[in-house]
């Protein structure tokens, strides 16, 4: 039973990642997702110690609102004090991932916290931390809530406003003729970014994100130019990495999560030969 | 203040090699930075940092031992390979780099993890602390890590010294640089060695996410303060310094306390304020400057205004409403309110029962801008031959700009006018 809540923790939140990291992708924008999926870290911290629990809604609403100052704060530095894009993410995301290690390590007295809840945040404890019904017996893990819920509103808001994102991904001057503001589906595509992020964060850690936001969308990128298939292909991708991952952790004994990455990676590297060979 | 006395008394002679010690690895790190910020790079520090992991475990894994070498050499050979990967990545697909960028690094790292936990379940009893090599321990090092560490930061800021000129023009102007005959290749080798070694060293003093801040961190800062390159690479090492003896001392005073992000913290501040407050480049000043030139636009266009109602009437000293000047212009009732009290604080406008007339400067101001209007509408009619009635706008925007000496040489050139296109006079001082 173990092993199917967390094979399933890893789908679901391979899934939000493929569908939003698709996006990503197409807007040259991955490493802005890399940045929010450290900079989140104050956010979690602060809303941890207001609401005095990691199980609320005020978690969501820290981490995703660092998420979208992150976003605000590159674009500023690039727009306002003309420095250049990579710089700019790396300046935001280690001041802010910084100012979280010491928040961190101010409350709890522990300078070695970043490693441990953030870098490999195991998915191996997802089983032990249930969510019980009215009778008390366990109904299901409550990483997998979240990260259901997660999954259910990324799906939903693809679905529903696929061809807004269309259009402000591919062709952002008609978007912007035709009345649909870039900016606003801007800020929805990085806002669930970062509720993506967040939901993951604890149990699944911030490079497992970063590994299913980018791999399996690229993966997909590679083989073909159709923005449905390669949605539906990212998805395929990121379950099997992390089914093909909980296995190759079994057999190894090693991390979950990394053994997770290490699968999108091979898929990817599989997906590269293809192209090249075939050329 | 008693706590920095102490800690600067060397009193205790460990200190001074931790001092030693994180001043050096962050100087070769912001000095290196300086090369890949200007060859907007940045982010390849980010990668390196988090694809040495699997080297150190396969290093360890072979050797069996934790010597600081060994575990260098791996951290190098795969810090390599995930450069190599990126540049394959993105000249064989249609990958862009952001995306190849994010796919090495985060790869690099999962195979890692699976490593170090590999090693970590597998019970050699060696293998404690290999991991504080990557989470930074900036106040611990100490012994033959030091020793080794200083080495190859040394090495690192050896090879900047010694190349600095060819390293220059690779990073500026590559195809410059092969046209003189300059081993482009190669060189750029070199420079990504030296940033492997760079990112490998300073890792030990923050650790693996915020390696990449040692490298963009100071040289972003710096850029802010000088357009020279050899000034910026010089502040960078200052700033990266000062950031080493700050989390060394940080270390010393309350060892509870992240070395590395209260490094990275120092320098973030020193970033911010550069981003602000840098004379000529900083966003506030720029916005100040924007400010007052929007506000001398104002002034200067009122007292257009006035001088226009002047000259209807004939009469240019008398008494106006705020009326009268919103007939000649469509200004906004908050622009009325700022630009009317900025021009009667510096005397260009007086109050006279309520309504408004200009003083002898305004007048003379209000003349000189409506001539310069004209002199520019009737320079675009007569030598760019652009129609009478579409030289307005522009004649806008310049009239503000002219110099006296333009305005000599304008009117020389119209042959000292009467009137402009539009047959008005053209004001005479």
């Amino acid at each position: 039973m173990d092993a199917f809540w967390i094979i399933l923790t890893g789908t679901l939140v391979a899934g939000s990642c493929a569908l939003v990291g698709s996006f990503l992708i197409l807007k040259k924008m991955t490493m802005v997702g890399d940045a929010i999926s450290h900079a989140v870290l104050p956010g979690i911290v602060i809303a941890y110690f207001v609401a005095g629990s990691l199980q609320s809604v005020w978690l969501l609403i820290g981490a995703g609102s660092l998420g979208l100052l992150t976003t605000f704060l590159i674009e500023f530095f690039h727009q306002k004090g003309k420095l250049q894009t990579d710089a700019s993410i790396g300046v935001t995301f280690t001041w802010l991932f910084a100012l979280g290690v010491i928040l961190v390590s101010y409350y709890s007295g522990n300078a070695h916290i970043d490693q441990d809840c953030v870098l490999h945040g195991e998915i191996v404890y997802v089983p032990i931390d249930m969510v019980f019904s009215k009778s008390g017996t366990p109904i299901m893990p409550r990483s997998v809530l979240i990260t259901g819920i997660v999954f259910i509103i990324v799906a939903l808001f693809i679905l529903l406003f696929y061809k807004e994102l269309l259009l402000t991904t591919f062709d952002s001057l008609f978007a912007n003729a035709i009345g649909i503001s870039t900016s606003t589906w801007h800020y929805l595509l990085m806002g669930l970014v970062s509720l993506t992020t967040v939901a993951s964060f604890e149990s699944v850690g911030a490079i497992l994100v970063v590994a299913f936001l980018i791999a399996p969308a690229a993966s997909a990128y590679l083989l073909t130019q159709d923005l449905k298939k390669m949605l539906i292909l990212a998805l395929l991708f990121g379950f099997t990495s992390a089914f093909g991952g909980y296995y190759l952790a079994v057999i190894l004994d090693s991390s979950i999560a990394g053994a997770m990455v290490t699968v999108a990676g091979f898929i990817f590297l599989i997906c590269y030969l293809a192209i090249v060979l075939r050329k | 203040m008693e706590l920095l006395i102490d800690f600067f008394s060397f009193e205790y002679a460990n200190i001074k090699y931790v001092i030693f010690g994180s001043i050096l690895l962050s100087v070769s790190s912001s000095v290196v930075g300086c090369f890949t910020f200007v060859q907007k790079k940045s982010l390849v520090g980010d990668v390196i940092s988090h694809a040495v992991l699997p080297g150190i475990c396969i290093a360890f894994l072979a050797s069996g031992s934790k010597d600081p070498f060994f575990l260098i050499f791996g951290a190098f050979v795969t810090g390599w390979i995930s450069i190599v990967a990126m540049e394959k990545i993105t000249k064989n697909t249609k990958i862009k780099e952001d995306a190849a960028t994010g796919l090495s690094l985060s790869i690099f790292f999962g195979i890692g993890i699976v490593l170090m936990t590999y090693i970590q379940q597998s019970g050699n009893a060696a293998q404690s602390g290999l991991d504080t090599f990557l989470f930074g321990k900036a106040a611990a090092l100490v012994g033959k890590d030091l020793i080794a560490f200083s080495i190859v930061a040394t090495l690192a800021l050896l090879v900047v010294m010694i190349f600095y000129k060819e390293l220059k023009l690779i990073s500026f102007d590559p195809q410059f640089a092969k046209v003189n005959g300059l081993p482009v290749r190669r060189l750029e080798l070199l420079l990504t060695s030296i940033t492997v070694l760079a990112v490998v060293t300073g890792i030990q003093a923050v650790g693996v996410v915020l390696m990449a801040a040692m490298l963009i961190t100071p040289a972003a800062a710096a850029r802010f303060w000088t357009d020279r390159f050899h000034k910026m690479i010089m502040l960078a090492g200052f700033f990266g310094a000062f950031s080493g003896i700050s989390g060394a001392f940080v270390s010393f005073a309350a060892p509870g306390m992240p070395t590395g992000p209260w490094m990275v913290m120092i320098l973030s501040v020193i970033a911010l304020l550069s981003f602000f407050l840098a004379p000529n480049k900083g966003i506030l000043i720029k916005l100040l400057r924007r400010i007052s030139i929007q506000r001398q636009l104002l002034e200067e266009n009122m007292l257009k205004a006035f001088y226009r109602i002047g000259e209807n009437s004939g009469d240019h000293f008398e008494r106006v409403s705020k009326g009268d000047l919103r007939l000649i212009r469509n200004f906004s009732s908050v622009q009325l309110k700022k630009g009317l009290g900025n021009l009667r604080r510096s005397g260009y406008i007086k109050e006279d029962q309520g309504l408004l007339l200009l003083t002898q400067e305004g007048f003379d101001k209000g003349r000189r801008i409506t001539r310069l209007h004209r002199l520019w509408e009737l320079y675009l009619t007569k030598y760019l031959r652009i129609a009478p009635d579409h030289v307005h706008e522009d004649a806008e925007t310049i009239e503000h700009v002219i110099t006296p000496e333009i305005e000599v040489r304008l009117e020389q050139l119209l042959n000292y006018p009467e009137a402009d296109p539009h047959k008005t006079q053209i004001p005479s001082i």
